[in-house]
């Protein structure tokens, strides 16, 4: 199942150009600095911009095309605005069953009950919208745009208007709602970062057009894009949590290259997590050094390589099939004589757990 | 009894004839409000300038051209007659046509004002929540708007409780049938009966006072909440 999209629109200042076929499962993230029209883009796939050369196909069910246009009211969308856009002239709870009320019965299929139970807002129920704070707000408008038990939900920065502490409150609701729900997500950002954690897919736009497509843990990795080239590059790499060593506090994780250790506290054995691994952390060598503090060695062969500038480069490394950015001085480089196949061990100074 | 019968029947015909005034404009106004605070029609701001001109113009110049209109050589006043009705001019009917336009600005203004207020999001809001358009509009648009009611209907109402130009343009002075308390007043002070103008006068000021603190306070009160 997928989606795709065409939209061509040119509006003097703005333009949109996009053709996207995007998978029908997990997290989505339309990614791209602000006024690339990835807002923009959402907004079309609500029907909410009215394009009037647009394709828009869903599943089986054409949205848009040459002769037909849906409303927005009529699509099985969910939408979380950026600035949230809860009713103020309804109770917490009146936003929430503003929406279910207009679902017929045989389509709920997500129940108000479950939803307010993942985003934790029972206690809100009673409340009025202004006296929520900001971190609560967004957690009733995503219930909200859930409990219409939507066939894809549309997240437009639903963190930008939350402080960062917020955001650490938030995330893990929006990373249980495809777990438990599974409800495709598009999920727009203009951090990469912020959706490294999340997103599966993941599309960069600029401009109006869109620059890379693709699985997201290989997209920021993908010397041919901007991404991997800037000063805060990084690899994500997913493993499965494999142990705990309680003498020093270091969770230990399984990936295909090898095996990573973490500090903090223990998780659960088996779950599935992501780290960030920053190319500016990641050191080469060509033998395994044994007296070294760094616990995080992996052997890997070296992929590609590109200059950035005259003094430093970006090596682009596989460990088994799972890649890896190092960005070392160029004077390193040519020292290690580095090129493609050859042998290298990763060394990474440190590694941050993303979920 | 301080007031006479006849300033009680003016003191009804005004009720009634603000009442049934705000009614009408309430009516008419809130879909033409609504399309104009959401318009991107280029000449909106000529319609603008007609709502607004009543707030301008003497009351007698709208008056003379109502007269003119509604009488039975008038276009509508001769188009009535040639139906075998009456001419407007001079009835109750054709004052209530007369403070239709008179209030209309009272009215129409703070109605485009609220809705304007209320922006796009809200209503897209509730669109990605499956309601309508017009279930959008009385679910969500109507309630946010509220406080711009309120004020509306106060507004036409307390206005045209003191209409007195278009009044003597068009209705005349027929006890009973277009006397209002204005030209009550404007009687009482020709025939040097200052007490009764006194009582009327006071209670019209008392009266508009007390509605005009209620717009007021309900605003206020509706701001604080959503601020």
């Amino acid at each position: 199942m997928t989606i795709s999209a065409r939209f061509r629109v040119n509006r003097g200042d703005f333009s949109l150009d996009v053709d996207l076929d995007l998978p029908l499962t997990g997290v989505t993230s339309l990614v791209g600095p602000s006024g690339c029209g990835k807002t923009t883009l959402l907004r079309a796939i609500a029907g909410l911009e009215h394009f009037p050369d647009g394709y828009l196909k869903v599943g089986d069910s054409i949205w848009q095309d040459g002769q037909h246009f849906l409303l927005p009211h009529q699509r099985p969308i969910g939408y979380v605005f950026q600035e949230v856009g809860l009713f103020v002239h309804l109770s917490v709870q009146g936003n929430l069953e503003y929406g279910i009320k207009r679902v017929p019965e045989h389509e709920r299929r997500v129940s108000l009950d479950h939803a307010i139970e993942l985003l934790g807002i029972r206690h809100l129920l009673p409340r009025a919208p202004d006296t929520l704070s900001g971190g609560e707000r967004q957690r009733v408008a995503i219930a909200r745009a859930l409990s219409v038990s939507p066939r894809l939900l549309l997240m437009d920065e639903p963190l930008a208007a939350v402080d960062p502490d917020r955001k650490q409150e938030i995330l893990p609701y929006i990373e249980s709602l495809h777990h438990e729900l599974a409800i495709p997500v598009i999920y727009v950002s203009h951090s990469p970062d912020e959706v490294a954690r999340l997103a599966d897919h993941l599309v960069f736009l600029e401009a109006g057009h869109i620059v890379a497509s693709g699985p997201s843990l290989e997209v920021f990795t993908r010397l041919d894009l901007p991404v991997a080239h800037k000063n805060d590059a990084a690899a994500i790499v997913e493993a499965v949590v494999a142990g705990y060593d309680q003498n020093y506090h270091l969770n230990y994780l399984d990936f295909t290259g090898g095996q990573i250790a973490v500090a903090g506290k223990a998780m659960q054995v088996g779950d599935r997590v992501r780290v960030r691994i920053a190319a500016r952390d990641v050191s080469l060598t060509l033998e395994h050094q044994s007296n070294t503090s760094i616990l995080n060695i992996f052997p890997a062969t070296v992929d590609a390589i590109t200059d950035e500038g005259q003094s430093q480069v970006t090596v682009r490394l596989l460990m088994g099939d799972v890649p890896l950015l190092s960005r070392i001085t160029r004077k390193s480089a040519v020292e290690l004589g580095l090129e493609p196949g050859k042998v290298v061990y990763a060394q990474a100074k440190s590694i941050a757990l993303l979920s | 009894m301080i007031f006479s019968d006849a300033d009680l029947t003016a003191l009804g015909i005004t009720l009634k004839l603000a009442g049934l005034t705000t009614l009408i404009l309430l009516l008419l106004g809130t879909p033409l409000a609504w399309w104009m605070a959401r318009t991107r029609w280029r000449f909106k701001f000529l319609l603008e300038a007609v709502v607004a001109l009543p707030l301008v113009l003497p009351p007698t110049v709208l008056g003379f051209y109502l007269l003119l209109m509604l009488g039975p050589n008038g276009p509508l006043g001769g188009l009535l007659l040639s139906l075998g009705g009456q001419p407007l001019a001079f009835t109750f009917t054709g004052l209530v046509i007369g403070s239709v336009f008179y209030s209309m600005p009272f009215v129409i203004q703070p109605l485009q004002d609220a809705f304007s207020a209320i922006g796009q999001r809200p209503l897209e809001v509730a669109a990605t929540l499956r309601a309508s358009p017009l279930d959008r509009f009385f679910t969500v648009a109507l309630p946010l708007a509220r406080p711009g009611f309120i004020t509306a209907s106060v507004l036409g109402f307390a206005h045209t409780l003191g209409e007195f130009g278009v009044v003597l343009m068009i209705g005349g002075n027929i006890p009973g049938e277009t006397q209002v308390l204005s030209i009550a007043i404007y009687d009482h002070v020709e025939g040097l009966e200052y007490a009764n103008a006194h009582i009327l006068s006071a209670g019209l000021l008392l009266l508009s006072f007390i509605m005009l603190i209620t717009v007021y306070a309900v605003n206020r009160r509706f701001r604080l909440l959503h601020s």
